[in-house]
């Protein structure tokens, strides 16, 4: 059994996309296998090249602040899934990709187009669109 | 499997995108043959209206060559078979009158929401 996500919120805008990851570590930890088709401004969050930085007003560094990436979280759950014998397939739109320059991505994710969306949600018992606003 | 699409936030970057970026997806996804129609609700009603022109945008030296054609992607979707929904309630609060609309859209009440969601297999909000 699998469920299918589609994610058009940028990283670091809304609550949605934490929301979202959430959502998803809960399925694959019941074992659940999980597609995620990221749109738009999605496509951002598998973006390999984010990177965590101290935060003065926090008064910590580097290493305290652990400042969260979102393609970190993308690895995670990969790894999560592989851990309980359940896929996950994370699908960037690739025109929005190129419109956003979002090329490098981490390994787990790859590029595909509206179709795989349409071919994910064939696959899936269910599908959950989030959209942004 | 038929989805329903139902799209309530308009003009969502069209201006960059040339386009909406959901009748866009609704149009990707029908060729590669989605059953999918169209429900407007919210201010997306007002994408139901005839005689819509985005040109003029520039920013500086640059201008857009191809703007936004709203008007046109929900042509191609009726064209392709796909069912366009409005609802009422929302076009009335915006002073749409039916003459000023494209043909081929269905003016729906919000009554009737829940035996057209009923006829669906999908519904994706956005």
């Amino acid at each position: 059994m699998s469920l299918t996500f589609l994610l058009m919120d940028a990283p670091y805008e809304q609550a949605r996309t934490s929301t979202a990851f959430r959502i998803v570590d809960a399925a694959l930890r019941r074992k659940v296998g999980v597609r995620v088709f990221a749109y738009e401004g999605a496509v951002s969050l598998a973006m390999s090249g984010q990177k965590p930085h101290a935060n003065a007003v926090h008064g910590r560094t580097l290493e305290e602040e652990a400042h969260p990436t979102p393609h970190a979280w993308v690895s995670a759950l990969n790894e999560l899934a592989r851990e309980n014998g359940v896929s996950f397939d994370w699908v960037n739109c690739g025109l929005c990709v190129d419109e956003r320059g979002a090329n490098e991505v981490v390994p787990c994710s790859r590029r595909g187009s509206p179709a795989d969306f349409w071919k994910m949600n064939l696959e899936s018992a269910n599908t959950l669109v989030i959209p942004t606003r | 499997m038929r989805v329903l699409q139902i799209i309530e936030p308009a003009y969502r970057a069209t201006l960059e995108e040339q386009d909406d970026t959901v009748l866009w997806f609704t149009r990707a996804i029908r060729a590669a043959g989605a059953p999918a129609d169209v429900l407007l609700c919210g201010t997306a009603v007002n994408y139901s209206v005839r005689g819509q022109d985005a040109e003029g945008f520039r920013v500086g030296g640059w201008s857009q060559h191809h703007p936004p054609a709203i008007e046109h992607e929900i042509n191609k979707l009726i064209e392709s078979g796909a069912r366009v929904a409005a609802l009422s309630e929302d076009l009335a609060e915006r002073g749409i009158q039916t003459d000023s609309m494209l043909p081929g859209i269905e003016v729906l009440s919000r009554k009737s929401l829940g035996g057209l969601c009923a006829q669906y297999d999908r519904i994706w909000k956005w």
